[in-house]
């Protein structure tokens, strides 16, 4: 249960209820941002972020970051196993 | 689309499980049974069958279904509370889609909506208060239903018609909370289990504590998990790499998603508007203390519960409504396969689904109804 | 004729404000020889149809939808091509319609007219001609602002005969374009989720598609419009008529980015979501490439691609992800209802 899905915040819609305009793969809706929105982000440096979108609230802010090192790990993890399946390979050849 | 399809990439999905049957017997061990993995939560269950990672793994990883569907868990008893309010004639009963084919002891919310009565599918909260702000002469009641990710949604959509004076909308809590239902399956003198996939959008709410107590009191390994394919195969390897190294942790493997301290604006929100109930009836599970969340006394104008007079002592749980026959309670628990229920595919079906968790395309029976054709053809 | 005020009792009366709507409206929007004679019955000389083929194509279907018009059509242009397309499907030359409107009293003459003249456009591509019908005006609240039905006859050339049941081990699926445009696009103009998307519906006659088809290759196994249920639904009829299983690569699926986004936001699957402009081909292996390549010469086949294959079995769809995992497609028990909590 619990579904959620990353959107990106296109504008702010109301600065005092903390409403924004989030785009998810070309569909618009406007999102309740109280729970992404703090003194140190304030609503208005809102635009731009990937938001994880559940039921009609962003959630938290998509750490752009870790999304980055998770795929990289797991480029990683691909590279590695192509070395293991190269030297049985070169090992089978012998 | 960004931030999803990258986590659906075959070649590296190929990769992982590679390198989960390759550690998969190790972290097996001198194990009689396969490693018993829970997936909690009914989107990963959903993930599993919808991407078919489950014919993709070793035969030395089990996944066992939870709980974590607030559908397949909702006591009838609750769904004939919701038709209650919905036959006022003043109510407009508003709900998430996947509550309204629930069956209840008399009927379903989508029966009771053919009958006459104003039940609206509405995709968040806002949407139902929006719609009370519309309709000042009728009563609104929202369905609030779901585990922590949904609470801080609820909870703001209140404190809103809390501070814009709105009389005529109220919720009907049925918020349940993740800790004390995995406690309740971890003391299941039943169940053997070996590690946890965490639910990762609760996670995002109540960040990654709350969960030390399964390492700690019950040394059960468990990997807070996203919702892609990706992240199911990533979290799967974390997960057997523990046991293949001898470690026990909560481990994060939704990072970009879930902060370790949670989210604080949600948590205060939660904690402003609700407080835990003494007693909560989980279908199948039977009573969990503390699992459940009711709404604070000072918001009690909003509490449809007061406001409609419901009966909040169900003497009559879930178990005792479910026939004799059907085994959802130990399904649900984990402790017996869908297929070994008698009623399973035979009287209880899509069609006609007897029990919740044939209800719910998040529910165990009903991924497995399909699923079960394909094992039969292998 | 006056198209200000409302579609009121007196319109269905039977009397002159009723003649005036039928003669001045709607007989002279759809007019034609046939529906100009008059009579409550059309007259089709037999002469002319049985030099077409050898077998009459008759069907009828009945069009209900909120809202009446959508992002790339309305109710109107479904009842047109809705008709068209069951009898195209069938391998018939689509020829004539009858057209039932049942309205509710209040429902404005200005939307009325301009749903009138859509038809008229859509029967003029799909070169069809609405020759008979009828009208009645309801009560508020006797039916939902509009109901029409259209039944329709058409042609069928020898030799033309595909059928549910004709699916056979190693044939080829066919798909003619996106997936899923319809369903969403009435999704989203509901306006109840809030959401705000460019999808169009995919509404559109596929009579010139077909002769295509079968030009190219007249031993067409199955052939249904995706229309209620969408893809996922038509699959499990062939396969469970034909007693073979249907296996679909999840990679070859033509879905739109925006139908994606909104079936990930509502945990929707497109493979059910609603089709008014695909039909679903099994085609013997050795003719696929000529017939796709005949449909990519028209435009309601511009993007149509293989998506699967007919293996043995008994009777289910069966998906293979992207991933190299497998999953049973099965029909749904109901509706598809949006997961949230």
């Amino acid at each position: 249960m619990c579904l959620g899905i990353p959107g990106q915040i296109t504008e702010l819609v109301d600065h005092e209820f903390l409403v924004a305009k989030v785009d998810i793969g070309g569909v618009k809706r406007d999102v309740i941002i109280t729970c992404v929105v703090d003194d140190e982000h304030p609503a208005e440096s809102c635009v731009g972020d990937w938001v994880l979108v559940h039921a009609g609230f962003a959630m938290s802010r998509l750490d752009e970051e870790e999304a980055a090192r998770t795929l990289a790990l797991l480029a990683e993890l691909g590279d590695m196993q192509d070395e293991i399946d190269l030297m049985r390979q070169v090992g089978s050849s012998v | 689309m960004k931030y999803m399809d990258e986590f659906r990439d075959p070649a590296t999905a190929k990769k992982l499980v590679e390198e989960i049957k390759r550690l998969a017997p190790i972290a097996r061990g001198q194990r009689e049974m396969p490693l018993q993995i829970m997936e909690f939560c009914g989107g990963h269950t959903h993930t599993l069958f919808k991407y078919g990672i489950a014919s993709m793994l070793p035969a030395d990883i089990e996944m066992v279904h939870g709980p974590g569907c607030p559908v397949c868990v909702l006591p009838m008893a609750r769904v004939d509370d919701c038709v209650a309010i919905a036959e006022q004639p003043s109510v407009i009963f508003t709900t998430f889609g996947d509550a309204m084919r629930v069956p209840g002891t008399r009927k379903s919310l989508l029966q009771a909506k053919a009958d006459g009565c104003d039940v609206r599918m509405v995709y968040s909260p806002m949407d139902a208060l929006a719609i009370a702000r519309k309709n000042p002469e009728r009563e609104v009641v929202f369905f609030a239903l779901g585990f922590e990710t949904t609470m801080p949604s609820t909870a703001l959509t209140l404190l809103q018609a809390y501070r814009e004076g709105l009389k005529n909308f109220s919720l009907f809590c049925n918020h349940i909370t993740t800790p004390a239902t995995m406690r309740a399956i971890l003391t299941d003198p039943d169940l053997r289990l070996d590690g946890f996939l965490a639910p990762g959008h609760v996670s995002m709410v109540i960040g990654a504590h709350p969960y030390d107590f399964v390492t700690r009191d019950y040394r059960k390994p468990l990997v807070i998990t996203g919702f892609e394919p990706l992240d199911i195969l990533q979290a799967l390897w974390m997960l057997v790499k523990q046991f293949a190294e001898g470690r026990c942790e909560v481990e994060n493997q939704y990072a970009r998603i879930v902060p370790e301290a949670g989210n604080v604006a949600g948590l205060k929100a939660i904690a402003e508007v609700y407080e835990t109930r003494e007693h909560s009836e989980f279908r199948g599970l039977g009573n969990i203390g503390d699992a459940g969340v009711q709404i604070r006394d000072d918001y009690a104008a909003y509490d449809a519960e007061k406001k409609f007079g419901l009966p909040i002592d169900f003497a009559q749980g879930a178990v005792g409504y479910d026939p004799e026959h059907l085994k959802c309670a130990d399904v649900l628990r984990g402790v017996m396969k869908p297929w070994e229920c008698p009623a399973f595919a035979k009287t209880c079906n899509p069609q006609n689904p007897l029990g919740a968790l044939m209800v719910s395309p998040e529910g165990s029976c009903a991924a497995y109804y399909a699923y079960g054709k394909l094992a039969k053809r292998s | 004729m006056n198209f200000s005020g409302s579609i009121t009792l007196a319109h269905g009366s039977g009397g002159r404000v009723m003649h005036q709507l039928v003669d001045e409206l709607i007989r002279s929007t759809f007019s034609n020889p046939l529906l100009e004679e008059g009579e409550d019955q059309a007259r089709i000389p037999l002469a002319g149809l049985g030099a077409q083929g050898d077998r009459l194509a008759f069907t009828t279907d009945s069009y209900v939808v909120t809202p009446l018009e959508f992002p790339g059509g309305n109710i109107g242009t479904l009842a047109i091509n809705g008709t068209v397309n069951d009898l195209a499907v069938g391998g018939a030359k689509p020829l004539y319609l009858s057209c039932g409107f049942i309205i509710e009293e209040g429902l404005s003459l200005e939307t009325f007219a301009r749903i009138l003249q859509s038809m008229r456009l859509a029967a003029d591509e799909a070169g069809v001609q609405i020759v008979t019908g009828d009208t009645k005006v309801v009560q508020r609240g006797g039916a939902d602002k509009l109901f029409i039905n259209t039944a329709g006859v058409g042609v069928i050339p020898a030799g033309f005969n595909p059928s549910a049941g004709g699916a056979q081990v190693g044939d080829v699926v066919i798909i003619n374009g996106w997936l899923g445009d319809h369903g969403a696009a009435i999704l989203n103009a509901r306006g109840d989720l809030a959401l705000e998307a460019d999808i169009e519906s995919d509404c559109a006659p596929l009579n010139a598609l077909v002769e295509a088809m079968f030009a190219a290759c007249s031993d067409i196994h199955c052939l249904r419009d995706a229309t209620r249920g969408g893809l996922a639904t038509v699959l499990n009829e062939f396969a469970e008529r034909s007693g073979v299983d249907m296996v679909l690569k999840e990679d070859t699926l033509p879905i739109r980015t925006p139908v994606r986004g909104m079936c990930e936001i509502l945990g929707l699957d497109p493979l059910y979501l609603a089709n008014e402009g695909k039909l679903v081909a099994v085609v013997p292996a050795e003719a696929a490439q000529t017939v796709l390549a005949a449909m990519q010469r028209i435009p309601a086949g511009y993007h149509a691609c293989i998506i699967g294959a007919v293996v043995e079995g008994e009777g289910h769809v069966i998906l293979q992800t992207a991933f190299g995992g497998e999953r049973i497609v099965d029909m749904l028990p109901g509706e598809q209802l949006p997961r949230i909590c």
